[in-house]
């Protein structure tokens, strides 16, 4: 699928561990989270796992593959099918002290469960006046691609972005997964880690190129709100998350044979928000296209034209948005490919933006 | 009831070679003519069949992700039900809904593909009718893994104190995808949580479809009655994975082959023959069976598939200004579709 890979290893942030070492081995982006969350768990007595199929299957999407024969049912829960009471029970042991990771099998079953995850875990931390801290992980499966109709195909990183008190992490590749789960975990509040399925690299759901990168052994960490240029460019300013990096890099690769030089920018997490990343590249380039798997509006791609627009709208000479239309993910395969964007759709809204003189939509 | 067996398990024997078509050898599941996930639910005919024979067209049920031997027994129109499994515009939802999400109001169905969550508007069913003075009846039907749900105890608790027409009816298949019963549920009688509401709960601890029918009959009387919710609890199995292409490597061996054992379809042959029911007759109704099935596959093959432009419509039953059924509310950038559109597929 996607043709571009990163076009370089992106760069490491260390916190505390040595510098990590350029290595051979690639990985899929659930191995690299699996790691990850291993190395947390033999660190740390009280970092635990726990969630719908996480044991004895390995979790649905392969989030915690392997994880049981090492640490058994203890730290390494199946719970019953109650989210509304595990994901509850993860705030309270949080607010003990201890670090759980609870798994809400897709993002769309948040429905069952809002109350815990926005009334508890993301406000506690403030309306105790900081009192109290809920430094948990709240691990989700998003996105669509493979016809699973409404209820199990929405991304949703607006929904939880939206309401204050949660850190929203969407990562595209091994070695960002890896290093922002790492983050996630020693990070003191709660951390909602939303990870694409098409990019896990599953057995039944193949993934593109892209994800699969080169991963270091050792433990680092990637800093929440540094968002990442995983292609430079001069011409125009692509921003994404998630799946929509692969596509989006995918239309690079075509707009350069068309002599148009995009830059695409890895947001790698929605809060905080890295928006000077952002204001820089369109200083540069001049024009913005957005693209987000989520619903068009009151959504990620108003924000960060919203936020660039707020600061330097004298840079902006053609905005562009790419999202899902305002209607649920509809099953059918004709339908499903119109609402998701493709990278032609990606590359469609470059080519739109470049010729606009005004920057009006 | 034999008829709706047979037909069932025909039925999910022919989707299941139709989904796996294209998806192999590295199994794919957005590939082949039938996308997205598959649950298919032989050796839990009997619970439906011994439950929807007693309902009438104007009684509802609600049916959980696997749900298509429920559709079967309570009359949902074969033809367009596959259709829609295949993703095709004549299908009961026009393509928008898939495996997991039926809606034939013409036969009182409707589905969720979240667990439990059809417990409520089934109590939503059985409210009008009680408003309405009406005497029809709602079924919701669930899995064993979802009495852990808070919607399904709500859903219970509000039947009960309204005393309404609803009956809860748990399929116990022993598995919550890859979590056996034990380890979800400290107790093993399902039926037993209906004391708490105070309503009767019965348990019917074989996949015998005249046991079932014989619960079944009671609880919907006493529901038509106007004398409350009642919940009963079905002993099936699982003779699949969770989903397709579910490898089921949780799963010992023994419990596998003991679900295979236990065929409710047989079973129920058995006991027809034991009344005096010829073999020929049977034979000649799973024969029918087979070809109504193999005909519904047929015609929804040939269906034509939704255009892409219909993914805009049926967002709302009346569209606000803005929003119409012939032009997309939003285009995925205006201009830029314009560039794309000899581009096909996109």
């Amino acid at each position: 699928m996607a043709e571009s890979e990163p076009e370089q290893e992106p760069e490491a942030e260390t916190a505390g561990d040595a510098e990590p070492q350029v290595v051979e081995r690639d990985l899929t982006m659930s191995r690299a989270m699996v790691e990850a969350i291993a190395h947390e768990m033999r660190e740390d007595e009280e970092v635990f796992y726990m969630g719908e199929d996480v044991a004895d299957y390995g979790g649905i999407f392969d989030s915690t593959e392997g994880l049981l024969e090492e640490f058994g049912h203890d730290r390494i829960m199946d719970v019953p099918i109650s989210e509304t009471a595990y994901i509850g029970a993860a705030v309270g042991a949080a607010q003990e002290g201890m670090r759980p990771i609870a798994e809400l099998m897709f993002v769309d079953f948040f429905g069952v469960c809002m109350d815990q995850i926005y009334n508890q875990m993301a406000k506690n931390t403030y309306m105790s006046g900081a009192s109290v801290s809920v430094p948990m992980v709240l691990t989700t499966a998003v996105g669509g691609t493979y016809n699973d109709a409404a209820q199990h195909s929405q991304t949703l990183y607006g929904t939880f972005a939206h309401l204050p008190g949660m850190k929203v992490v969407v990562p595209s590749t091994a070695y960002d997964a890896k290093g922002l789960m790492h983050n996630a975990i020693r990070d003191d509040d709660p951390v909602v880690y939303m990870f694409h399925k098409r990019l896990m690299g599953i057995g039944w759901m193949p993934a593109p190129d892209g994800p699969k990168t080169p991963v270091p052994e050792e433990a680092y960490t990637i800093p929440f709100g540094s968002a990442d240029v995983k292609r430079e460019g001069e011409d125009v300013t692509v921003v994404t998350l998630g799946l929509h990096v692969h596509r989006a890099l995918e239309a690079a690769a075509e707009l350069a044979d068309d002599g148009i030089d995009a830059e695409v920018i890895d947001l790698r997490t929605l809060v905080p928000l890295d928006t000077e990343t952002v204001r820089e590249s369109v200083a540069k380039t001049g024009h913005l296209v957005v693209v987000d798997e989520d619903y068009r509006s009151y959504g990620v791609t108003g924000e960060i034209i919203a936020s660039v627009a707020e600061d330097r709208l004298a840079d902006l000479e053609g905005v562009e948005r790419v999202a899902v239309p305002d209607v649920p993910l509809p099953y059918s395969r004709p339908m499903e490919n119109e609402v998701i964007p493709g990278a032609e759709d990606v590359a469609a809204a470059v080519r739109s933006v470049r010729s606009t003189e005004s920057g009006a939509e | 009831m034999f008829e709706d067996m047979v037909t069932a398990r025909y039925y999910e024997e022919r989707l299941q070679e139709e989904y796996l078509e294209g998806k192999q050898p590295a199994f794919d599941i957005s590939a082949g003519p039938i996308p997205g996930e598959l649950h298919l639910a032989a050796g839990q005919e009997a619970a439906a069949a011994g439950v929807c024979r007693h309902l009438r067209d104007d009684d509802t049920v609600t049916a959980p992700h696997r749900p298509h031997h429920v559709a079967i027994a309570k009359g949902v129109d074969l033809k367009r039900m596959t259709a829609e499994i295949f993703g095709r515009e004549t299908g009961l939802c026009g393509g928008k809904g898939g495996h997991m999400h039926l809606f034939d109001p013409d036969a009182g169905f409707a589905c969720s593909g979240i667990i439990a969550e059809g417990c409520p508007p089934a109590v939503g069913a059985g409210l009008a009718a009680s408003k309405r003075n009406e005497d029809s009846v709602a079924v919701a039907f669930l899995g064993e893994g979802a009495i852990s749900q808070g919607g399904f105890f709500e859903s219970l608790n509000l039947a009960a104190v309204r005393e309404l027409p609803v009956v809860f009816v748990i399929e116990d298949n022993d598995w919550a995808i890859s979590m056996p019963k034990e380890r979800v549920s400290d107790v093993a009688d399902g039926s037993r949580r209906a004391e708490g509401f105070d309503m009767p709960g019965t348990r019917v601890d074989s996949d015998d479809a005249v046991a079932v029918s014989e619960a079944a009959k009671e609880a919907i009387g006493r529901a038509r009655d106007r004398n409350g919710p009642s919940l009963l609890e079905v002993q099936v199995h699982r003779r699949m994975g969770h989903f397709m292409g579910d490898p089921q490597t949780y799963r010992p061996e023994a419990d596998q082959e003991a679900a295979a054992d236990r065929d409710s379809i047989e079973r129920l042959a058995a006991e027809l023959r034991r009344r005096g029911v010829e073999d020929e007759t049977l034979e000649s109704i799973r024969e029918d069976a087979h070809e109504r099935v193999d005909e519904a596959i047929e015609w929804a093959k040939d269906q034509p598939e939704p255009s892409p432009e219909d993914a805009y419509e049926d967002v709302f039953a009346n569209p606000p200004s803005g929003v119409t059924d012939e032009e997309p509310a939003y285009d995925l950038g205006t201009d830029a579709r314009a560039g794309v559109e000899s581009g096909g597929d996109d």
